[in-house]
């Protein structure tokens, strides 16, 4: 069974239709890339993953069980981790407050201490910055506290949404390092990007969305190769 | 100069009243974007609830000893805990559906409240001022040449104790933090698991039973409670959020007092007639010069 299924999925916003009829799976252990242009749905997928976006058809299913009627932070408690699109971290909090909220659903203090440390030993900027308020912090070091807030919960599913967007060349390539370092601990990733040949390199397959639908998927190695796919979405490179 | 400290005095313990009733509006403002004009009415409720409980235990004077601290104590408790249940049944009822509607439906559904209230209560207890018990034995205390009565003490004490437990709890605990964090981001606070609707919840609890409190504090404070008090009591307030920074705690208590300080000395200076004039005179001046409020965000956290 897939760890996160989803089939046939309809989002609308108002009178926008923003997916249609969107079918994937996420394996367990995975990286899968979920490309496609600017309103391709990409961000949309996951907030409907998430429980943020209302699906009006279709089915989401963590292990085979629905998430449909589940409220976002039960679906968080159930074993998904969102790093949502433009970070979102807490700016007038502390980098330790942040990464505190990230282990809301996280009772047990010894599970706590535990992802704390990988969470900082992944991210040892973050451990330099731990007083510093969210908002004074880079945006590489913003995103990166995005992802160390998302993995606190200490999740199955790690969704991110654009984790290289406006980063430096050098830090996007840390970024990328340190999303397949996490793959490796354990986590399984879904991960939207922009930046689609780096996400194929470490993707086992990929998903290209166009105007809500699935157009093309495949295994990173395929869909790199693929000459529709590079003209369309890939650029010239 | 005596008459000075003596206005002061009186306008610190009208400001801690107005700084309670604040710190509700500023506190559901903060967390859902919502001018809760019924705010003011909540705290009319609390000096009623305060006044029925009094009644029901037969205190209709000055209490003194074990007796003085249960009754008042009861009715204290008891006034912020029925306030803080009207307030939870407010949002539940009139706010929630609304949440993600155009910002003027909840605030007309707000202002609909406030008018069942308001009625309710005049059903309730008539369209008159009502008696409220000098439950409290009002000696004079002379600090500098200044009479302070035990009542100023007891009402600026009650609310900077009251300020400091709602600093240390939104502060220090993990609900107040996940009240923080819904108020800032309320998709990432659901990201981070945060129920959001037990949060906001919590938060209209919280502020309704300040304002329970504030009702019980006035009621001793004047003796005597009306239906209507809350409508101007709750514009004043509102003023102090905006004068403070609405959405921020510490700005709150700050325009609570500053407003209560202008209105004694309006009142002195001027005449009672005025003070009115000159406390919403501060709103539109804030208003036009920092409407971000003394101590409220100058840059946007949302971007």
């Amino acid at each position: 069974m897939s760890l996160l299924s989803i089939s046939g999925l309809d989002v609308h916003y108002g009178g926008i239709q923003a997916l249609r009829g969107v079918s994937l799976r996420v394996e367990e252990g995975e990286i899968v890339a979920l490309l496609g242009g600017n309103g391709a749905g990409k961000t949309t997928t996951l907030r409907a993953v998430s429980g943020l976006a209302r699906a009006s058809r279709g089915e989401i299913a963590l292990d085979g069980a629905s998430l449909r009627k589940r409220s976002p932070d039960a679906i968080v408690r159930l074993g998904i981790g969102h790093a949502p699109e433009g970070r979102r971290v807490f700016g007038g909090m502390t980098v330790r407050e942040n990464l505190d909220l990230g282990a809301y659903a996280v009772r047990s203090r010894s599970a706590f201490a535990q992802r704390l440390e990988y969470v900082l030993a992944t991210f040892p900027r973050l451990h330099e910055r731990l007083e510093q308020a969210a908002g004074t912090l880079s945006g590489g070091e913003q995103q990166m506290l995005a992802i160390g807030r998302a993995l606190m919960s200490g999740p199955r599913l790690l969704m991110l949404d654009e984790p290289s967007l406006g980063l430096a060349p050098v830090l996007v390539q840390t970024i990328f390092r340190v999303i397949a370092e996490i793959n490796a601990h354990g986590t399984t990733v879904l991960l939207v990007e922009q930046n689609a040949r780096q996400a194929l390199r470490i993707a086992s397959r990929g998903y290209v969305l166009d105007t809500g639908r699935v157009a093309f998927e495949g295994t990173g190695a395929n869909l790199l190769a693929d000459p529709a796919v590079a003209d369309a979405y890939l650029g010239s490179a | 100069m005596h008459e000075f400290l003596a206005q002061l005095i009186n306008g610190i313990s009208l400001g801690s009243i107005y700084a309670l009733i604040a710190l509700g509006y500023t506190m559901v403002y903060g967390i859902i974007g919502l001018i809760n004009f019924a705010h003011g009415d909540v705290y009319t409720l609390g000096s009623f609830f305060s006044l029925a409980i009094l009644g029901l235990l037969g205190a209709t004077g000055e209490l003194h000893g074990p007796a003085l601290v249960i009754d008042a104590g009861l009715a204290l408790f008891g006034a912020a805990l029925l306030c803080g249940i009207a307030g939870v049944l407010i949002e539940r009822l009139a706010y929630r559906r609304l949440r993600n509607a155009p910002r003027l439906a909840p605030l007309i559904t707000a202002i609909g409240v406030s008018f069942i209230l308001e009625n309710a209560m005049q059903v309730w207890k008539g369209p008159s001022p009502v008696p409220f018990p000098a439950i409290l034995p009002n000696p004079a205390v002379t600090v500098a040449g200044v009479a302070i009565s035990l009542q100023q003490f007891v009402v600026v004490g009650l609310a900077i104790a009251t300020m400091l437990a709602l600093q240390l709890f939104v502060h220090g605990t993990r609900v107040g933090r996940a009240m923080r964090a819904t108020a800032q981001d309320r998709d990432a606070a659901q990201l981070m698991g945060i129920d959001i609707n037990k949060t906001i919840a919590i938060t209209f609890l919280i502020g309704s039973a300040l304002a329970g409190v504030a009702g019980f504090v006035s009621g001793v404070y004047y003796q005597s409670t009306w239906f209507f008090n809350g409508f101007g009591a709750g514009l004043k307030a509102f003023t102090a959020a905006v004068l403070g920074g609405i959405g921020n705690l510490a700005g709150a208590m700050l325009g609570g007092f500053l407003i209560g300080i202008v209105e004694s000395f309006a009142t002195w200076l001027l005449g009672g007639q005025w003070s009115n004039v000159a406390v919403f005179a501060i709103l539109i001046l804030a208003l036009v010069f920092r409407p971000s409020g003394l101590l409220g965000e100058t840059l946007p956290e949302k971007v």
